[in-house]
């Protein structure tokens, strides 16, 4: 009758089982004790307030939002803006940090001992002053509207942003994004071929240069086309500000230089350590081969530094996703800030807004982490 | 036998209640507050006039002083108040998480907070009204002047939604920035993100002297809301919050009275007007039927003053802010402040 207890995968499931219904019980049992204790205080508990009308206004939103519109709507908005300036700031922060990291490694004195200031400097500050240092840094050094720096009577630079003209007929520049990516996919498909024919004939193709006119030339060409296949919004001053066009706010910028620059110190540390990681032997014997100083670092030092590099940059990342929240500091309206923040004293639903803020913090790290764990796996040094 | 263990009962408790002294109602803050020798008082992180702390770390302010008056009123002396600086976003959850037994800051009595926060509006001790600052070169007289401008803010706050409806109901475009902290919104505003700061007149008054320099601002005089302010507490516990709006009415009493703390002693001992009497303990024992002293009131005043002292040495002609009475007078000299009668 017990005999299969003596069997180890079945006692395993049975404490594992037993484990995952203590926690779901434990999870129960608190949200149960909340919600009956929050009845009794009288304060307004569940989900409906999601449907409510915020009357909010987001100053910054690239999702259409009106404050006439719900809270969902205002949450999106903010989820939204808290994605855009994370993944610019990623970009851009792993620019800078691969460059300070190889400047840190670099012969030449003077590049290395900048590049290790700007590491040491960027890494013993504290966030928020960074964030507000940039923030009020570039509110101080830009112009009042009225002064406004202007380039060509189009493109505005003041205190309130970066106004830029927008198109008022998007049909053109539809067509241009999908010859791009036409153009990408046909680059990707030659590189293939010239891999597979420079393995079987040893001949070499001028992959960059073809790369360059097809992914660069050919693209802006047809973006220039369908520029002046349309007319633009162009922003004029009108009593207090520029209106018209789009506005890139100070409190994007500020926030996206502080998380770029501030990260890429981060990021230049674990570079630096992932390239020392490789053994000189390896690049002896790459130089030995004949390769060039430049291949030697493409193919030999940085596929190997790669899987030492990619763990530590994952949690790089999603500490600079987890950091955008300084904006509410600036009033950047991130999920943080319109959320949180204005939605939250709105409604004072302090529990569900945060749990719900919580979920979507998760979800994306958890995203990020998938993403580049299947990178690594797919970059993964094959040992023999 | 169900119908004689109910007059047992009641019999019980009729000489239960008429033998000792009144029965109460339990009280679990005023019986915290008592146990721990001090009030709780949740007050604004730092608004000059209302609740500001020097650099001793001395609290001032008119919601200041009123947490001092019902320290005085409950405990017998006006310094038994921990103040606690709260956000506008932390407010509600520390009052609701009990970790102060009221706020007194700043915060304007709206229907969805009453309904859906669990708290209770105490009174009204200041009636606030929006209007917003700008710079005295941008030439601007009336609100309406601001369309295109960009306005900062503090997120969160009645202020925020209340600009945002008043142009969006008139067909203005405004760009409106929220900060988290008003002192934020202010810096920026001072920077030149903003074209207009909006805040309550009362607080921006105060406020304005964070400015780099102040005398290049001007508050409009133009009000676009009614925001009427007052201690808040939490739902349940009814007798604390009894004590809380009767130490609101009682100040304003007290000046309708003609009560200050200069004759306050006099007045106990020699006044011949009842109400006066019953105010300052000499008759009704009106502080035994909240479970406070029968002093209450009399220390409050002597100890703090009655709301018009307290309002010229805060906000009023005595500081630096010299806002007038205006609503903020009594009923009987042209004002809003209203009490019911002692009695």
């Amino acid at each position: 009758m017990i005999g299969f207890l003596r069997d180890r995968k079945v006692r395993d499931y049975f404490w594992q089982g037993l484990a995952t219904i203590g926690l779901l019980a434990v999870v129960w049992f608190f949200v149960q004790n909340a919600s009956e204790n929050m009845q009794k205080a009288g304060m307004a508990t569940g989900f409906q307030f999601l449907w409510r009308d915020s009357g909010i206004e987001v100053p910054f939103n690239l999702t259409g939002y009106k404050p006439s519109d719900t809270i969902l709507a205002l949450l999106w908005t903010g989820i939204v803006n808290t994605i855009l300036v994370s993944v610019v700031s990623i970009a851009v922060a792993t620019v800078i940090g691969f460059s300070v990291g190889l400047l840190r490694l670099s012969r030449n004195w003077l590049l290395s001992s900048l590049a290790g200031f700007y590491i040491e400097f960027v890494r013993n500050i504290p966030l928020l002053f960074f964030v507000l240092f940039w923030y009020f840094g570039v509110l101080a050094a830009l112009p009042t509207p009225r002064e406004s720096m202007g380039l060509f009577d189009v493109v505005f630079l003041n205190r309130r942003g970066l106004s830029i003209p927008t198109p008022n007929d998007l049909a053109g520049f539809r067509i241009a994004i999908v010859a791009t990516l036409v153009l990408i996919a046909v680059q990707f498909g030659l590189s293939r071929w010239a891999r597979a024919r420079q393995a079987r004939t040893g001949r070499d193709f001028p992959l960059w240069a073809v790369g360059f006119v097809l992914c660069g030339a050919l693209p802006l060409a047809a973006f220039v086309a369908a520029g002046f296949t349309t007319s633009w919004d162009v922003p004029t001053l009108r009593g207090f500000n520029y209106r018209g066009g789009f506005v890139l706010v100070p409190e994007f910028v500020a926030l996206f230089a502080a998380l770029s620059t501030y990260t890429a110190g981060f990021i230049a540390e674990v570079v630096r350590g992932g390239i020392q990681s490789v053994r000189q032997g390896q690049l002896d014997a790459g130089r030995a081969l004949g390769l060039s100083p430049g291949r030697v670092v493409r193919l030999v030092v940085i596929p190997q530094a790669m899987p030492v590099i990619i763990p530590p940059i994952t949690s790089q990342y999603l500490n600079l996703i987890k950091n955008s929240s300084f904006g509410a500091a600036i009033a950047y309206p991130d999920i943080v800030s319109v959320f949180m923040g204005s939605a939250l004293v709105a409604t004072g639903q302090a529990v569900e807004i945060i749990a719900i803020t919580l979920a979507i913090y998760l979800t994306l790290s958890l995203f990020v982490s998938l993403l580049m764990n299947w990178y690594n796996a797919r970059h993964k040094l094959v040992t023999r | 036998m169900r119908v004689f263990a109910s007059a047992v009962s009641a019999a019980f408790f009729v000489v239960a209640s008429s033998a000792g002294a009144q029965q109460l109602a339990p009280s679990p803050t005023l019986d915290a507050i008592k146990a721990r020798g001090h009030i709780e008082c949740g007050v604004h992180l730092g608004l000059p006039g209302f609740s500001f702390a020097n650099d001793k770390g001395e609290w001032t302010g008119l919601d200041v002083d009123y947490c001092k008056s019902l320290a005085a009123a409950v405990l017998g002396d006006a310094t038994k108040v921990k103040f606690t600086p709260t956000s506008v976003q932390q407010r509600w959850a520390v009052l609701q998480s009990g970790q102060v037994d009221l706020l007194s800051r700043n915060t304007t009595i709206t229907f969805s907070r009453n309904a859906t926060l669990g708290v209770n509006f105490q009174g009204i001790n200041f009636y606030e009204g929006q209007t917003f600052v700008v710079r005295t070169k941008a030439k601007v007289a009336a609100v309406k002047d601001l369309a295109d401008a960009t306005i900062c803010v503090a997120a969160g706050s009645t202020e925020e939604k209340m600009a945002a409806d008043w142009f969006r109901e008139r067909n203005l475009k405004v760009t409106i920035i929220n900060f988290q902290k008003n002192d934020d919104a202010i810096s920026a505003y001072d920077q030149g993100r903003c074209d207009a700061y909006t805040a309550g007149i009362g607080a921006l008054a105060g406020q304005r002297i964070k400015f780099k320099n102040p005398e290049e601002h001007q508050i409009l005089s133009e009000i676009i809301s009614n925001d009427p302010q007052g201690p808040v507490t939490r739902w349940g516990d009814e007798r604390w919050q009894l004590i809380v709006r009767w130490v609101l009415n009682g100040t304003i009493a007290a000046e309708a009275l003609g009560v200050t703390s200069k004759n306050v002693d006099e007045m106990k001992a020699k006044s011949a007007n009842s109400e006066v009497r019953r105010l300052l303990g000499v008759e009704g024992k009106f502080g035994e039927m909240m479970g406070i002293s029968n002093d209450w009131m009399f220390n409050a005043i002597k100890q703090v003053g009655n709301y018009g002292e307290s309002y010229e040495r805060t906000v009023g002609m005595g500081s630096p802010l010299k806002l007038p009475r205006g609503a903020n007078q009594l009923w009987t000299k042209g004002g809003l402040l209203f009490t019911p009668p002692f009695q």
